[in-house]
């Protein structure tokens, strides 16, 4: 059953189109790579999911489970189960992320007029998450992702990720930055999250993330479109020859 | 329940929108003819069964505020205030000598009540003993004095604290029962020519709150007082004394609220504080008057003078604001150095939002030696508002080992308000070391989009993202009323943003 269905989405920033007609579909467990060279729309694309301000939908349209995603708020989105794991998650100082963390699960149980978390069971939770993610109890009473490794701040993105058990995740070049050993923990903590209900959207330069969160399908895009899909064979295709080849089909 | 928890409660069930103390009372009061005379401080210190002394005092006041011009140099801009347009005195009716919640008019309990300060629940007033069972030892007691317009209609806990030896009592009272105190400490730290609003204050002042701690005691509990504008075209203004004798320590809290008016109330209250040897002095404000509304029509007029007079060695004196409120803030919560290594600071939370002017900061005056002192300003500009931090360090030449850290920080919500850092800093000693620390950011469109990503609203992310940044200074209230603070540092930023 399709979670996501983008159709002919067009995009544009102040007076410029960068979606020129964008379709994807992406069903229920599937996770989906996406990958394009720089300005080819990647993370406008996951902007416009999510609803950042600062874009405007000239055309097309955004289902999610069924529903018009482009007529809900951004935090409607997200208590809906729309993640998006940023590219650089951003500091707030005086904020403890433990803090952090339980007003944000919370506000979002709140709007699906879930119950709050008690005390005790949202504490278990987030031990139980963090101690598999290899994140530190004392990094959680510092202000949210202030003074973070790059490693820390991705880990950090994936332990919301675990708490908020969102049904689309939507990873921002979440190897940027990142070396190796950094990479593998933050995949591994990815792929714990895998489940035939959750579907990931993986956008990405480079076909090594693609070694550790192994995908279902992959797009390639190209100048606000995409111009390929495939296997997963397809990025090592790219790897392998590069993008050149895509910017004149598209 | 206490009555800062009940306001914490009392702030969860509110409909998160515009100024919530907004509401008037309905009861008859007992005003002094409008404008200001001799005649109208004699009425005053008549009504007030107050001495002779006391009122020879205020006329001196009086009469050197006829010589006197309202100060310009602040960052405020307000209309010119005609003071013969004001009533000076108002006391609810009837007016007699109250002993006890029962004979306090209803409407004014109700007030109480609406503000979350049940008077009825938390108070025993003097004789008026808890019925068994009825009380929680294990919830921290505050003792409420609660002035309504010009006074005192109620003071919780007296003879618990009676018992510790702490004297709690409108200063109205104390002028009566406690005269060698009151004429021994009042006008000693803000003396009745310091300036043209504290002196207008000396002359016209109703009521307020007199503390004495006596030596080497440590006051039970927290001291509280609640102050309400309710009459039409009325000043308040209050006075307040604490003193700590030697080795003596005290904690007071300060909370206010008027009702939405659209014409502006003046407000000009004189707070001193004493701290001898050994005695330390915790001041506390969360100051909520009614801001004007979103147009910038009416609000309070909020000029203050607020002192401490570290007089004793080693003594200290702490002022902790969070100000959300007032039209126009004009305030500089000092201390006065004066005993040897003696030490005060100074922690803020300005907030402005709308049309509101606020010009304020402290004054750390080191006269002693290895003095010390501490300023963490908090500045948060929204809507349209001025926002500006006005400060003095100064060194007096026998200053030795004089120390001073300030910091100041000011955040910006939005593109069309201001945030001002004015310091002044001056060491007459050459031993002095001050350092002053100052930024000066904008609220980010990636952090709230961020917190907006995880499901906070924008206005719970704006919340978010300004209580994290005045942390620092939240953490050196008391408690209960650091996670009051918290409420109303969000609901005084509604609408700011988008």
């Amino acid at each position: 059953m399709a979670l996501l269905e983008v159709k002919d989405l067009k995009v544009r920033v102040e007076e410029r189109e960068i979606l020129h007609g964008l379709t994807l579909t992406v069903n229920e467990g599937e996770i989906h790579a996406i990958m394009g060279p720089n300005g080819s729309g990647k993370s406008t694309l996951s902007h416009v999911i999510a609803g950042k301000p600062g874009y405007e939908v000239t055309d097309g349209q955004i289902l999610f489970k069924g529903e018009d995603l482009l007529e809900m708020s951004p935090d409607e989105r997200a208590a809906k189960g729309v993640f998006l794991a940023f590219q650089y998650p951003v500091e707030i100082p005086g904020v403890a992320t433990m803090n952090f963390l339980r007003t944000a699960l919370n506000a979002q149980r709140k709007a699906r007029g879930e119950d709050e978390f008690s005390t005790p069971d949202f504490l278990r939770k987030v031990r139980e998450v963090s101690k598999s993610l290899n994140i530190p109890q004392d990094m959680l009473k510092r202000g949210v992702n202030v003074g973070f490794s790059g490693g820390e701040k991705k880990r950090n993105e994936v332990l919301q990720m675990a708490l908020f058990e969102p049904s689309l995740c939507i990873l921002d070049e979440m190897d940027s930055g990142l070396d190796i050993d950094a990479l593998r923990i933050a995949a591994d903590g990815v792929n714990a999250l895998r489940s035939p209900k959750r579907s990931m959207v993986v956008i990405t330069h480079y076909q090594r993330l693609l070694n550790y969160i192994v995908p279902d399908v992959v797009h390639v895009m190209s100048k606000g479109r995409v111009v390929k899909s495939g296997g997963k064979e397809l990025a090592l295709e790219l790897e392998a020859s590069g993008y050149a080849q895509f910017e004149d089909a598209a | 329940m206490p009555a800062v928890q009940e306001t914490v409660e009392r702030v969860k069930r509110i409909d998160v929108d515009q100024y919530r103390y907004g509401f008037e009372t309905l009861i008859e009061s007992d005003k002094a003819p409008k404008g200001l005379s001799e005649d109208t401080v004699k009425f005053i210190s008549q009504k007030k069964n107050e001495p002779d002394w006391m009122l020879q005092w205020r006329l001196e006041a009086y009469r050197r505020w006829l010589t006197m011009q309202e100060p310009t140099w602040a960052r405020v801009d307000y209309p010119k205030i005609d003071f013969q347009d004001l009533y000076y005195y108002s006391a609810p009716k009837p007016k007699k000598t109250v002993t006890s919640l029962d004979e306090i008019d209803p409407e004014i309990l109700k007030t109480y009540e609406k503000l979350g300060i049940p008077l009825r629940e938390v108070a025993m007033l003097e004789g008026v003993e808890p019925k068994p069972g009825e009380e929680d030892p294990n919830k921290r007691k505050i003792a409420v004095d609660a002035v309504f317009d010009s006074v005192s209609v109620a003071t919780t806990f007296k003879a618990e604290l009676k018992k510790a030896g702490v004297i709690f009592m409108p200063i109205s009272e104390a002028i009566r029962e406690h005269p060698e105190l009151v004429q021994k400490y009042l006008g000693s730290v803000v003396p009745t020519s310091d300036n043209f609003y504290a002196t207008l204050n000396s002359a016209v002042f109703s009521d307020g709150s007199f503390v004495y701690v006596p030596p080497g005691v440590r006051c039970p509990m927290e001291l509280s007082t609640y102050f309400r504008i309710n009459e039409r075209n009325t000043g308040q203004f209050e006075r307040t004394l604490i003193i700590a004798d030697k080795g003596a320590y005290v904690s007071y809290l300060e909370g206010c609220t008027a009702p939405q008016r659209d014409e502006n109330q003046l407000h000009a209250a004189v707070v001193e504080l004493v701290a001898h040897d050994d005695a330390e002095i915790k001041y506390s404000t969360v100051q909520n008057w009614y801001p004007g509304n979103s147009e910038g029509k009416g609000g309070i007029y909020n000029f203050v003078t607020k002192r401490g007079d570290c007089r004793g060695d080693r003594s200290k004196i702490s002022w902790t604001q969070v100000e959300t409120g007032s039209a126009i803030t004009w305030k500089y919560p000092s201390c006065i150095l004066r005993g040897d290594n003696s030490s005060g600071e100074f922690y803020s939370i300005a907030i402005s939002n709308g049309f509101q002017q606020v010009d304020s900061g402290t004054k750390m005056i080191h006269l002693g030696k290895n003095t010390s002192s501490r300023i963490i300003s908090k500045g948060i500009a929204a809507g349209k508002s001025q926002n500006t931090y006005r400060g003095l360090v100064t060194a007096h030449r026998k200053a030795t080992g004089a120390r001073n850290f300030t910091a100041c920080d000011s955040l910006l919500i939005g593109d069309k308000c201001g945030a001002h850092t004015v310091p002044y800093i001056e060491a007459k000693n050459s031993s002095a070391t001050f350092e002053h620390e100052a930024t000066t950011s904008k609220i980010s469109e990636d952090v709230l989009f961020y917190c907006i990503q995880r499901g906070l609203s924008q206005e719970e992310a704006v919340g978010l993202v300004v209580n994290g940044f005045v942390k620092d200074v939240l953490q050196q209230l008391p408690m209960e009323f650091a996670v009051e603070a918290q409420k109303l540092i969000s609901i005084s930023l509604e609408g700011s943003v988008g």
